[in-house]
């Protein structure tokens, strides 16, 4: 039974809008997310480029000037530290540090989540039952412990922090990649691969691997907030670079325990942490609801 | 075809004795419980039955995607080969090259984040070796005989961007790219419209008659069934109840189930007075009657349908070129005269 299409029907032909440039329309109309992304960038870059343009260094003293407030005089506009120290210059070169970490961990947690999460999904069984149980052992370590233990032992050192951070922050994301892992290897489209003859390991790659990279855009963009706040965290309690390099974690160490005489070594950085904190969550919100908007 | 000098029929594809169990928590499921048919080039065969009566799990079972707990025992003959034998890999070469399947859902069947172009395509690479732009015109021709329209422009689109129809017609598509032998096609409409639906059936009519593929129809809308098949099989609770050409099974129908499943159509003339349903629900497969799987909604059973299995039996029937192909069976122990009274006169409890 032929059937009549008419030609303004044939004619139409939209182009193709891919899942990927989907979520990038709905993640530019978050406002919030979007302001997000740019302060946030706009942080990072005067992380990066400011401490240069400064007329100090992160460890000059001024032995003139120790422990004053905020001043036009010689550029010292966050104040300096009970030595002398810049706090803009040293607050920035925190900000390198914190966010470096911050990056660095995440990639190190999403990689071993990733891989590990969907091993255990795809191949399912015992391998899955031993893997999952592995991160339920890691869940129940308190890693404030571990972290103590390792600096005492080791030392302090950035990429010490990194490591720590890392071996306590993939499990969550182990966790959410084998579930979506296994809700997509029962899909009807990975049997419909099966059925024209795919072998497993494209399925893999092929199939299984794009359905995952959105719930972990997702996950990461939420890590990296919990990355820097765990890294300010062990800095807080002095487990984390050593002086005189900083981040903000130490500043707010240090800053607290001058609250009382000089307020501006604790509000600044801690600002700044702050700032950083909001600013990653929206942008992990705005993430979440431009790439899985059934969530909302 | 070279290999098919083991059986005398030549059929194409030939079940025998199919039996598919899956191991559960609550013990085995006899999903199939030895199914036979045999099907030949170019025809259409049709599995009709209610959910749970095995015909989705016989697909699955040829095409060696069982889930992981289950097990088919027997043999599936395709051109020499029993495709229960062979190995994951050996079977990949078979699957989607010459037997290709037609997914029920056209809505969870093609991969959102994947255009259609890369899954079109795909097959051909892995069984014939193409370039992807050879690749890609072939599937533009395809989507063309699916009649897409703006097909070269549409193939570059997700699946998200075309209709319920569209979707079904490109999974059609994809199922034909290879030019297979046999399509599966399981409940190819059940998530369609109406009107979508007879357009669907109308281009697999089509398609059949251009390029000589056999189909396996399953469903369990007898509409579909009258349309399309020239051979019938009736399934309930994994078994065969009746088979036969399409016109047997519509106008000789003389098993009480298939009788119960025409009884219980809707006729758009008004005609056959009310609707009939079948009394009671299909029957758990983890716990079979241990006589006909029918007995227990049965008007006519005794206690001989309680106790033993009935035999799948030749039925006497007019000569005629259709009968001789498609042999009328079924598996009743009541002769046929005695359906044709009602249960009371016959003095049946119900």
């Amino acid at each position: 039974m032929p059937y009549l299409i008419p030609k303004s029907v044939t004619e139409i032909a939209p182009a193709a809008r891919s899942p990927w440039l989907d979520a990038r329309q709905r993640f530019v109309r978050n406002r919030a997310a979007l302001v997000s992304l740019v302060i946030l960038m706009l942080i990072a870059l005067t992380c990066l480029v400011g401490p240069w343009l400064s007329p100090h260094a992160y460890d000059d003293t001024d032995w003139n000037l120790m422990g004053i407030g905020p001043t036009w005089d010689h550029w010292h506009l966050f104040g300096t530290d009970e030595l002398g120290r810049d706090l803009l210059v040293r607050t920035l070169i925190g900000g390198r540090i914190s966010l470096t970490v911050g990056v660095l961990a995440t990639l190190v947690s999403v990689s071993l989540g990733v891989a590990w999460g969907a091993v255990a999904g795809f191949v399912g069984g015992k391998v899955d039952a031993f893997m999952m149980r592995i991160v339920d052992i890691l869940y129940a370590i308190p890693y404030l412990l571990i972290a103590i233990m390792m600096v005492t032992i080791l030392g302090r050192d950035f990429y010490l922090v990194v490591l720590t951070i890392s071996a306590f922050s993939w499990m969550d994301m182990a966790r959410v990649v084998r579930g979506q892992t296994l809700s997509i290897k029962s899909k009807e489209y990975i049997e419909a691969a099966r059925a024209i003859g795919v072998p497993t390991r494209r399925i893999i790659f092929s199939h299984v691997v794009p359905n995952l990279l959105g719930i972990v855009v997702i996950y990461t963009s939420i890590t990296v907030p919990g990355v820097i706040l765990t890294e300010s965290v062990l800095s807080f309690l002095g487990l984390g670079v050593q002086e005189p390099m900083t981040s903000w974690g130490v500043l707010i160490h240090d800053g607290a325990n001058v609250m009382e005489s000089s307020p501006w070594m604790i509000w600044f950085p801690g600002a700044a942490l702050t700032l950083t904190l909001y600013c990653a969550n929206f942008l992990g919100d705005g993430m979440r609801d431009a790439l899985d908007p059934k969530t909302r | 075809m070279s290999a098919s000098d083991q059986a005398p029929t030549a059929a194409l594809l030939q079940v025998q004795n199919l039996q598919v169990q899956f191991a559960t928590n609550d013990g085995p499921v006899y999903a199939v419980n030895g199914l036979s048919f045999a099907m030949q080039r170019g025809e259409t065969l049709g599995i009709v039955g209610e959910s749970g009566s095995g015909k989705s799990q016989t697909a699955l079972a040829i095409m060696g995607l069982l889930a992981r707990n289950g097990r088919a025992t027997g043999s599936i003959d395709y051109q020499g080969r029993n495709l229960l034998a062979l190995s994951e890999q050996e079977l990949n070469t078979v699957r989607g090259s010459q037997i290709a399947m037609a997914f029920q859902d056209p809505m969870t069947a093609l991969n959102p984040y994947l255009t259609v172009e890369r899954q079109m395509t795909e097959t051909l690479q892995l069984h014939k070796g193409m370039d992807r732009k050879a690749a890609r015109a072939s599937a533009i021709r395809m989507l063309d005989a699916v009649k897409i329209p703006a097909a070269a422009s549409r193939i570059g689109m997700y699946p998200h961007e075309f209709s319920g129809g569209m979707r079904q017609r490109v999974m059609l598509a994809m199922a034909l790219m290879c030019e297979p032998a046999i399509l599966l096609a399981d409940e190819p409409t059940t998530a369609l419209d109406v009107t979508v639906q007879a357009q669907v059936l109308a281009l697999l009519g089509d398609l059949q008659k251009d390029m000589g593929i056999a189909i396996l129809l399953i469903t369990h809308d007898l509409g579909v069934i009258a349309g399309l098949c020239d051979q019938v099989l009736v399934m309930y609770g994994g078994r065969v109840m009746e088979q036969g050409s399409a016109a047997h099974i519509f106008h000789h129908a003389s098993h009480p189930y298939t009788r119960g499943l025409l009884g219980a159509i809707a006729r758009i003339d008004g005609q056959g007075g009310p609707l009939l349903p079948i009394p009671g629900s299909p029957p758990q497969m983890a716990q079979l009657p241990s006589g006909c799987p029918f007995a227990p909604r049965c008007a006519w059973a005794d206690g001989l349908c309680d106790s033993q299995v009935p035999a799948l039996q030749d039925i006497a029937q007019a000569q005629s070129e259709q009968a001789l192909r498609y042999p009328a069976r079924r598996a009743c122990h009541r002769p046929v005269e005695l359906l044709n009274l009602s249960p009371g006169e016959e003095g049946a409890h119900v």
